[in-house]
């Protein structure tokens, strides 16, 4: 916690372009801490009407955080929030929403039981001279607005029998038609296809014509410079820069949200992968046929050699941790088969995969990685218990052997192998995570997403970690929607669309250009499949399914009953 | 309880592949008829199961099906079915009231105890107080983030004491005045029908207009839905828990007092596990125990399932009374295992 | 709860009192000697080795029940077919008790292995919520077992089956001795197992524990069949202490004591932790405090609200350390 001396730009400074309008939200000095975390430090900034302004920043640099605090889910410690120049403090999100503010959040916040209609209107439902909802109203004035968004459902669906990015169109439909003077959208494109993002960027303009103004926060460098007028830069919780965007250079722009020089970034690239690749062996360890699942997966097969980092591109929802599910057995196929060294895995689950050989680090590190209210000790041998017990005692003693070799390996930042899980940074508990499947010895390591939302630092470490266990022989599937992270880090990328196989990059195509070009590209076949170890040929993969009209539940996984 | 956070829809990589085309101007989505009527089963399943429940008994036990046993049968359903309608308001928030046993008998011995005063007394000492411990429930639950189970469990035994308290140990019986009015509204009845039965209706309709279609209603099923989403969307989350809480307390000795009237007494020993029987019917009913789905139909078709069952059980004269409960527990297990896999094969057709 | 959480423990004993961990930590230990302390005052004949033994006598059901709930609540689950459990086993331990002691006691524990049986495929093969699942046998236990018995209360002759709720080894009762054992027993099991761990692990975190290749629906089945398996046991001390087999009473409202200690005992009811030895001491503090108010002449009525307001603290302190 020590006193920092952010310098204190401030959000006039840059006068050019835009009129200059009185705010219609600002920050002013706003600091917020948590205990052990400043999560936002002096912190002030500016939302002009009518404007669309970024919101940029690594993980852990603030951006949620004062979004929370602008909304009244959290409030702020120090300093001020001003809608049209009169201080305010909202107690709850409900009094923001009053104030003319509202809020898309990454995660689709609504009810999923719930209808579409009653979704959009929940809070403010239409009602009839009885004073009680007036369903068919409500259904009627949901289905304009949905048709003005280019969704067509029907308004008495319930929620989560629609896809990811027809929810999030709902969440923009309800956020819009509240009369907002401030739509705040944290990383709204992360769950859209390209067609609903340009819906999206029509709705914005459209906003941006009646004066409303919009702060965006994404990761996305091409959306912003498309769409925004004004970026605000945060880093480490402090506000870096604020200022016109169109004349700011990408690298620029990257450089203030890293912290690094730009020269370095150029030299390094911006991850902590080494240039060079790997020599992989000439057998697959693994190798996936023909993987099945309805709705889900279309005929996957993928081979993963020794000392190979292989990466798994594609857009959320074209079958990625799916795809890294079933070859762990966590989901369930209804066709494919995986093998091991030769060796098929019957029926595959988790304990069998583990017993083969393979290990995943799942995506979502809390609700499926680590067991906060256990020690850093239990949450590393979790998976390997069986293997350090002896007729269902555990040892001690060969417990404390592995964890402090790990932790000493990893660099695992715990004032103890007893401290609780929960209480570590987001970058200790990924390498107690890597830890708990690395102890197990496997051959096999799927990575969903390892480095998202840990600190620039350990994002560093990680990565370098995944590049030293491939030299040492490990077969590595890297799923990453961080594009440079996949493209400096895997030697091949296989890229999914739709649940099936897209096209595939090998050696010198393994570059930016070409990974975006088969990520967007619809024609089949447009990419070259002569490089590929196996005889498949990917361009000539099945084409994406016909989409079901309206979608379909997130089948499977989890239950939300 | 509070924390199982129901995984509602897994946030990242769903399938995808799967939204309406905006572009293409086709005839809107509809659902399969096989998924509506998956739907249909599992909301009105109870209703064709208490049919023919009732047919079948008709036929074999033709005293079953008089109009003196049909009426019996639902006075004495009434008075569970009201304490249920509140606990169905409760479970829909993703909550549980186990307190709403004791506070039932508590509700009837105050309105025994007060009905000295006349009717309105009767009436609003067993509310007031009722309510209050509602309140108390609702405070702790929303505002100090206990775990609802916990809290009312706490209730229970605090409601229990009260009463025991009250009656010095259970010792002292109060009596409702003879041909009171406030007796009159336990025993009376129109055409038969006794004014509890009546007034279970009347809430029920009053509760089924309240549920779905008013912005209570609605916030009942966001908060029960997702407690986190229906804060941001900036709905009163807190307060709403409370009014709910607090209703369940209201209802339940409501139902004590027309059960006290009915008796001519407040009897001490009543409403014991009364709670579970609840949580029974409103579980036959349909509602999830999670939250965020239900309806007061199905908890009125689950308690009156219950009701025909133990009838029934006492019509066939052979059979040990005990046989009631093991009938409504294997019911209770067929309900919720039939549920469970409707709704799983709904979601995966 | 703001900053300080960050600074190093507060030195000084007083400030101890002040930090909601330390309650949280030692509070249900604290009382049961506050207590103590209190009767051994204020209390004749409280303090009396024939006293401490009735009340040790008397808490030694509820705390075997509550080792098994403790499990249970481990996982993120709950038993409310506890009580019922116990009827089923009184109701079948005189009916076999021709054959012989121990096949009587054997079918008495099987019944309760069964039910655990059906509760734990309900919850982890199924999926039912624990509520709901054992809410079914809750009802339906005591009908079967009061339908076995034919609705009678039995009198047991058996002086083997008395012996168990009488008897005394080394100046102990054995209801006693075994319920301490089972503490031991149950301790060891959870800190030192693999399941005990994996019952732990589960309730932390259910889905991470399925795809670091636990055996879930294995282990809560398992749990679910101890804890029928001691609920069981608990029946069938309970009616050799009562010298009859009563299936109609035995065990009514038994779920909610046992969830009461175990929750007062400092295990949350969200899973991921079990406190054994809490458990036990949050059993005796309940049996303690009702006694107590007995032998000062407080009715049952003080007694059951003073034991609404125990459980409320209990849960208000363990709240306050789940928000650091």
């Amino acid at each position: 916690m020590a006193p920092t001396h952010a310098t204190p730009s401030h959000p006039e400074t840059s006068g050019a372009g835009v009129a200059v309008a009185e705010p219609v939200l600002e920050a002013r000095s706003v600091s917020k801490r948590f205990p052990g975390v400043v999560a936002l430090d002096d912190v002030s900034f500016a939302l002009r009407a009518g404007e669309v302004h970024a919101l940029v920043g690594e993980n852990g640099a603030g951006k949620s955080t004062l979004i929370k605090v602008l909304t009244g889910v959290y409030q702020s410690d120090e300093g001020e929030v001003r809608v049209s120049g009169e201080p305010v403090r909202f107690a709850r999100p409900f009094e923001a929403q009053q104030a003319g503010i509202s809020t898309i959040y990454q995660e689709v916040n609504l009810v999923p039981l719930m209808s579409v209609a009653r979704n959009i209107f929940l809070g403010r439902e239409p009602k009839n001279r009885f004073g009680l909802i007036d369903f068919p109203r409500m259904n009627r004035e949901t289905t304009e607005l949905l048709d003005g968004f280019g969704v067509r459902v029907d308004p008495k669906r319930p929620l989560h029998t629609l896809g990811i990015g027809t929810q999030q169109m709902v969440a923009l439909a309800r956020a819009v038609s509240v009369q907002a003077q401030v739509v705040i959208m944290d990383e709204p494109t992360s769950s859209l296809e390209p067609r609903e993002v340009e819906t999206l960027f029509r709705v914005i303009e459209n906003l941006r014509g009646q004066g409303i103004a919009v702060l965006y926060v994404s990761h996305r460098m091409d959306e912003l410079y498309r769409i925004c007028d004004r970026v605000t830069v945060l880093r480490d919780g402090r506000h870096i820069h604020t200022g016109e965007l169109a004349p700011l250079e990408r690298m620029q722009l990257v450089s203030m949200m890293l912290g690094r020089d730009m020269a370095e970034v150029r030299r390094d690239g911006l991850t902590g992968f080494a240039a060079e690749g790997h020599d992989a062996a000439r057998t697959p360890v693994l190798t996936a046929t023909g993987l099945d699942r309805r709705h889900q997966l279309h005929d996957i097969s993928v081979e993963l050699y020794a000392g190979e980092v292989l990466g798994l591109g594609g857009l959320l929802g074209s079958g990625r941790s799916e795809t890294a599910k079933a070859l762990t057995g966590a989901l369930p196929l209804d066709g494919g088969e995986i093998t091991v060294d030769g060796k098929r895995i019957g029926r595959p689950t988790p304990a069998a995969a583990i017993r083969a050989g393979i290990s995943m680090l799942p995506e979502d590190r809390k609700a499926e990685g680590i067991v906060p209210g256990l020690s850093v000790r239990e949450n590393i041998v979790l998976a390997a218990m069986p293997r350090l017990s002896k007729a269902g005692i555990v040892s001690r003693a060969k417990q404390d052997r592995i964890v402090d070799i790990f932790m000493k390996r990893l660099r695992i930042k715990a004032s103890s192998p007893e401290q609780k899980v929960g209480e570590l940074s987001g970058g200790n508990q990924q390498k107690v995570l890597l830890a708990r499947w690395l102890c197990l010895e496997p051959k096999v390591l799927l990575l969903d997403e390892p480095t998202r939302g840990i600190d620039v630092g350990a994002k560093a470490e990680v990565q370098s970690l995944i590049d030293e266990l491939a030299r040492e022989g490990l077969a590595v599937l890297l799923i990453s929607s961080d594009i440079e992270e996949l493209i400096e880090g895997a030697d091949r990328i296989v890229v999914l669309r739709g649940g099936a196989v897209a096209g595939e990059l090998a050696g010198d195509e393994v570059d930016e250009s070409r990974l975006l070009e088969v990520l967007a590209d619809h024609t089949p076949g447009a990419v070259p499949a002569d490089r590929t170890p196996d005889d498949h040929t990917p361009g000539a993969a099945p084409a994406h399914p016909v989409p079901e009209p309206g979608g379909k539940v997130p089948a499977g996984q989890e239950d939300p009953r | 309880m509070n924390k199982t956070t129901p995984a509602t829809v897994p946030a990242a990589e769903a399938p995808a592949p799967l939204k309406s085309a905006p572009s293409r101007p086709e005839p809107r989505p509809e659902r399969s008829t096989g998924s509506r009527i998956g739907e249909l089963v599992q909301r009105q399943g109870v209703l064709a199961v208490l049919l023919t429940v009732i047919l079948i008994a008709s036929f074999v036990y033709p005293t079953f099906a008089s109009l003196d046993n049909a009426r019996g049968v639902t006075v004495q359903a009434s008075f569970l079915a009201i304490v249920a309608l509140g606990m169905t308001l409760v479970i829909i928030t993703g909550g549980i009231d186990l307190s709403v046993g004791s506070v039932f008998a508590l509700g009837g011995v105050l309105a025994a105890w007060a009905s000295q005063w006349g009717f309105l007394a009767a009436l609003l000492v067993p509310l007031v107080v009722c309510g209050a411990i509602g309140l108390v429930n609702g405070l702790l639950i929303a505002r100090a983030n206990m775990a609802p189970f916990i809290v009312t469990l706490a209730s229970l035994l605090a409601a229990r004491g009260m009463l025991l308290a009250f009656t010095d140990e259970g010792a002292t019986t109060y009596l409702v005045p003879k041909d009171s009015a406030f007796a009159e509204l336990g025993q009376g009845s129109v055409w038969g029908f006794g004014y509890p039965i009546l007034i279970a209706l009347a809430l029920f309709g009053a509760g089924g207009l309240l549920l779905q279609r008013t912005s209570f209603g609605q916030t009942l099923f966001a908060v029960g839905g997702s407690s986190d989403a229906a804060t941001l969307m900036g709905l009163p989350v807190a307060r709403t828990k409370i009014l709910v809480y607090t209703l369940s307390g209201l209802l339940a000795g409501l139902a004590g007092a027309l059960n006290a009237a009915r008796l001519s007494s407040g009897v001490t020993i009543v409403g014991v596990g009364m709670e579970l029987d609840a949580i029974s019917a409103v579980v036959i009913g349909g509602t999830l125990l999670i939250g965020g789905a239900g309806s007061i139909s199905g908890t009125l078709w689950g308690v009156l399932l219950l009701a025909v069952i133990q009838n029934l059980i006492n019509q066939i004269g052979s059979l040990n009374s005990s046989y009631q409960s093991v009938v409504s527990g294997g019911f209770l297990i067929v309900v919720v295992v039939a549920q469970r896999y409707l709704a799983r094969s709904r979601r995966t057709t | 709860m703001t900053t300080q959480a960050t600074l190093p423990r507060p030195a000084k004993p007083l400030a101890r009192l002040r930090d909601p961990a330390w309650y949280q930590e030692y509070g249900v230990y604290a009382a049961v000697a506050v207590v103590l302390l209190f009767n051994a005052l204020f209390t004749e004949h409280f303090m009396t080795a024939d006293n401490l033994r009735t009340q040790l006598v008397q808490v030694a059901p509820i705390v075997i029940v509550a080792l098994g709930m403790a499990l249970v609540i481990g996982t993120e689950g709950i038993d409310l077919s506890v009580g019922s459990t116990m009827a089923l086993a009184a109701a079948l331990l005189p009916l076999y008790l021709g054959y012989g002691l121990v096949p009587a006691l054997l079918i008495a524990l099987l019944a309760g292995a069964v039910v655990g049986a059906i509760n734990g495929t309900l919850v982890s093969l199924v999926g039912l919520q624990p509520i709901v699942a054992t809410l079914a046998l809750f009802v339906g236990g005591r009908g079967l077992a009061l339908v076995m018995a034919d609705g009678q209360l039995k009198q047991i002759v058996n002086p083997d089956i008395l012996a168990l709720g009488t008897g005394s080894f080394l100046g102990i009762p054995t209801v006693v001795l075994i319920a301490g054992v089972l503490a031991l027993a149950v301790a060891f099991l959870v800190q030192r197992t693999t399941f005990g761990r994996q019952i732990v692990a589960i309730g932390g975190n259910r889905s991470a524990s399925a795809l670091s290749g636990l055996p879930v629906k294995r282990v809560l089945i398992g749990v679910y069949i101890l804890c029928g398996v001691m609920a069981a046991l608990a029946g069938i001390l309970a009616t050799a202490r009562l010298t009859a087999s009563d299936p109609s009473s035995l065990g009514t409202l038994m779920e909610l004591s046992a969830i009461t200690a175990v929750v007062v005992g400092g295990t949350p009811l969200n899973g991921g932790s079990i406190r054994v030895l809490g458990t036990v001491a949050g059993a005796l503090l309940m049996q303690l405090l009702r006694a107590t108010l007995v032998k000062h002449d407080l009715p049952d009525s003080t007694a059951q609200i003073a034991q609404a307001a125990i459980i409320i603290a209990a849960v208000y302190v363990a709240r306050e350390r789940r928000s650091r």
